[in-house]
């Protein structure tokens, strides 16, 4: 690129500043939604799948067979098929399969079973004896969940957390393609279908730089809560 | 103050079988005594520990601890009956995010006491195992001996009329070994628990028993007294464990 192209690159990129100003907040919109679904029902989801187990608190051959094999279900779904399958869904729930949040059904559709999985892993980690001494000591079910499970496995849980939201980063880039929008329907749309690949190169280097920062985040906190 | 009557537990083999790792046993365990149960891996010891605080639900007989049978309980009597009965395990098992403190602290919360009588009472419980100073530390930065001593304090911690301790020494060296049986022996005569302890060691039952049961395939085979460090045991079993020691 010479010096009058790059200009121009940059004065484009400034001219288009207020649609990835939008990109960036739908981004973040699916991001948020789909991250807030995965907490409030694949946590619990994680938490039952690994109770469910045998040997554990409420073990059920059953209820651990059916949790287990809805999770693989949803999971062995391409993405790209669960959007365009869940678009009826969506337009029954939010009345329209365009924007952010519409696309954000079918992200939390798929988050759900991917933390829920993530969760169960991490409460794997902590050693059968230290429930059963919670238990020993009488404490309830409620209790041994917050207070033993949750807070031994709490840095595995906020790796977990950090490993989905990259993951969904990328996914919402898939969804905006389907008409929710963000900052990867930006690229394709400017970037690739216009070709002003500065555009592209911009969007990516703006994930990049994203990516780095929740690792980099993820890794700290995680390092701190960890008293092993 | 314990008194097993008749208890039976099995367990399935993976092949669908089914064998018994408790025999019917009786056994009967007085308040205040430093109770014993020795024999070879596998004898059902620990099967038999756990019975006395419904670790393990026996397929038949009853359980009682302190006039209650535990068996007839519902679950939430039976976590109320269990803030009655502390444990100490082989492996510790404090909760590694938790500092010395709070793991004491976890049973009074249970029992749902106020922040300031916890404050207290684990104060106390620190002084009793000598580790005041350790308060804020997390278990990761222990020595085993150590780890155990909070094991231990977290069991004393709601005041329980009964501890039970399944081999609380194994995994320590002896020396420490001495200095916990001490701290076990000590907390039973200060404060009148009952202790019932787990061990495969002769030199344990020496060292701290009262009386003590030898456990053989999942039944009792004698019940030994001992004093000033004698063991007085009659059954060929016991015999060669004591000179095996
Ligand atoms: N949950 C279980 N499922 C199946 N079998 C079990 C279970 N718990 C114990 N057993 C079996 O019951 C028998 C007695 O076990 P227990 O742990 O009580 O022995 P122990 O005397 O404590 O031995 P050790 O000195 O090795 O700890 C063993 O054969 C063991 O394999
Ligand atoms: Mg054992």
């Amino acid at each position: 690129m010479d010096a009058v192209s790059l200009n121009e690159a940059w004065v484009n990129l400034l001219s288009l500043a207020p649609e990835i100003g939008q990109a960036g907040l739908e981004t973040l919109i699916m991001l948020s939604i789909g991250l807030f679904s995965a907490l409030v029902l694949g946590g619990p989801l994680g938490i039952l799948l690994y109770l469910s187990q045998p040997g554990q608190m409420f073990a059920n051959r059953t209820l651990c067979g059916v949790l287990g094999w809805f999770v693989n279900l949803v999971r062995s779904f391409p993405f790209i098929i669960l959007l365009v399958t869940l678009g009826p869904l969506t337009r029954v729930l939010i009345g329209s399969t365009i924007g952010p949040v519409a696309a954000s059904v079918s992200l939390s559709f798929a988050a759900i079973p991917y933390f829920a999985r993530l969760v169960e892993q991490s409460l794997r980690e902590i050693p059968r004896g230290v429930i059963e001494a919670a238990e020993a000591m009488g404490a309830s079910p409620l209790r041994i969940i917050v207070s033993v499970l949750l807070n031994e496995a709490r840095s595995g849980l906020i790796s977990a957390l950090t490993i989905l939201t990259i993951s969904f980063l990328s996914y919402s880039s898939v969804a905006g393609v389907v008409g929710g929008g963000g900052i990867g329907d930006l690229a394709i749309r400017y970037g690739y279908y216009r070709f002003q690949t500065e555009v592209m190169v911009a969007m990516v280097l703006l994930l990049v730089v994203i990516v780095q920062v929740i690792q980099f985040a993820g890794n700290r906190l995680a390092a701190r809560l960890d008293k092993r | 103050m314990i008194h097993l009557n008749q208890v039976e537990k099995r367990f399935q083999h993976p092949d669908g079988g089914w064998f018994s790792a408790v025999q019917p046993t009786s056994l009967s365990i007085r308040a205040g005594e430093i109770f014993g149960l020795i024999g070879f891996s596998g004898a059902g010891k620990s099967t038999l520990l756990r019975l006395i605080n419904l670790l393990e639900r026996p397929d038949a007989g009853a359980v009682l601890v302190d006039g209650q049978d535990l068996t007839a309980l519902t679950s939430r009597q039976l976590r109320d009956a269990r803030q009655n009965i502390g444990m100490v395990f082989q492996q510790f098992n404090l909760m590694a995010n938790r500092t010395v403190a709070e793991n004491i602290a976890f049973p009074l919360e249970v029992a749902g006491w106020s922040k300031h009588d916890i404050r207290v009472r684990v104060a106390e419980c620190l002084d009793v195992v000598h580790l005041s100073d350790r308060a804020e530390h997390y278990p990761a930065q222990l020595s085993g001996g150590q780890k155990q001593r909070v094991g231990i304090a977290r069991a004393l911690a709601s005041r329980p009329k009964v501890i039970l301790a399944d081999e609380p020494t194994s995994a320590l060296d002896p020396r420490t070994t001495q200095s916990i049986l001490d701290c076990l022996s000590e907390i039973n005569q200060r404060f009148g628990v009952t202790v019932v302890i787990v061990t495969h060691e002769m030199g344990v039952i020496r060292s701290i028993c009262h009386r003590a049961a030898l456990l053989d395939k999942g039944e009792v085979v004698e019940i030994m007294d001992i004093a000033n460090g004698q063991v007085d045991a009659r059954s060929a079993l016991a015999v060669s464990l004591l000179e095996a020691a």
